[in-house]
């Protein structure tokens, strides 16, 4: 297995309404291989399929499993792992905190650019 | 508080853009405006904020009312655009009331719209001061999007820093509602916040 991407001290299964419709429409927005990856370093795969099936519109088990690993598994406290970088973002209540210390903000171009371009109104 | 309500029914009544969507609200606060659609049947609602005693609140306010589909993160928006740019053609919708922006702050109010617009795959909904309405429209042109002023609205807004002059000012507000000529292709369209 890769290096985990999140990590768990905290968890919490919430009860949400299936929506089967919502679910389908969702899948093509994400990553399907890091959603896997999450669910394997919580432990929570289940029944979750590897990888994309052809057809998950139609089958409700797919689905089901696919809502319960993005709408119902919650980590309320751990720490979410960059990939890349390997900088830990850590998750409180529940909610991950991404802001980024004094020596991290500008990665160059991209973050001068947008903030050069003054549409304020003057 | 009502305005907030009747802001959301007319949202998901008049144009459906609630109900069964994946809802964005950046600049959430306490989360009025996400746990609102999250009670109006949205799908999923994820709210972005950079304050995180505003945050707090907002757990205790979904707890009161009970909602599970709402998720908040707690980023910097006018400053890290690396990890807002990964939701990119995300949302069916973002709804905000946007930081309307102070001396130090000026056009941060244009900031979040443009990310907005990038999120966003069906519409935008933003509060914007009515006396920012023409340059918005202008902006609106130049960024090839669709503007139309849904409702006008009046907002009462105690004094909060010290160089404010009087206890509290009304202000009057639109709820502008941005939308795309074409449908937004998987990749999304051609305005982007960054790379």
């Amino acid at each position: 297995m890769a290096d985990p991407t999140v990590t768990v001290n905290e968890m919490k299964i919430r009860e949400v309404d299936f929506n089967p419709e919502f679910i389908s429409r969702m899948i093509p927005r994400i990553e399907w291989k890091a959603l896997y990856e999450a669910a394997l370093s919580l432990d929570v795969v289940g029944n979750l399929s590897p990888e994309l099936i052809t057809d998950y519109e139609k089958d409700e088990d797919f689905l089901k499993e696919a809502h319960r690993v993005l709408m119902e598994v919650e980590v309320i406290k751990g720490f979410l792992i960059c990939p890349e970088s390997g900088r830990k973002f850590p998750i409180e209540n529940g909610i991950p905190n991404m802001l980024l210390n004094e020596g991290e903000v500008g990665d160059g171009p991209a973050q001068s650019e947008a903030l050069q371009e003054d549409d304020s109104m003057q | 508080m009502t305005s907030i309500t009747r802001m959301l029914h007319t949202i998901n009544a008049s144009f459906g853009d609630i109900e069964g969507k994946l809802v964005g609200d950046l600049g959430c606060g306490c989360g009025i405006l996400t746990i609102g659609a999250a009670m109006l049947e949205a799908g999923c609602c994820v709210g972005f904020d950079i304050d995180e005693d505003a945050l707090s609140i907002a757990l205790e306010n979904m707890d009161e009312f009970e909602i599970e589909n709402v998720d908040f993160v707690n980023v910097d928006l006018s400053g890290d655009i690396d990890y807002i740019s990964k939701w990119k053609n995300n949302f069916d919708t973002v709804i905000m009331n946007p930081p309307f922006g102070t001396k130090k702050n000026k056009g941060i109010d244009m900031t979040f719209l443009k990310i907005a617009l990038d999120l966003a795959r069906t519409s935008v909904y933003s509060l914007h001061k009515t006396s920012t309405r023409d340059h918005i429209q202008r902006k609106s042109k130049e960024w090839g999007i669709k503007m139309e002023t849904v409702a006008e609205l009046r907002f009462n807004l105690p004094a909060s820093y010290k160089f404010h002059k009087q206890k509290s000012v009304d202000i009057e507000v639109d709820l502008l509602r941005f939308s795309f000529h074409e449908k937004k292709n998987q990749s999304g369209a051609a305005s982007s916040i960054g790379r």
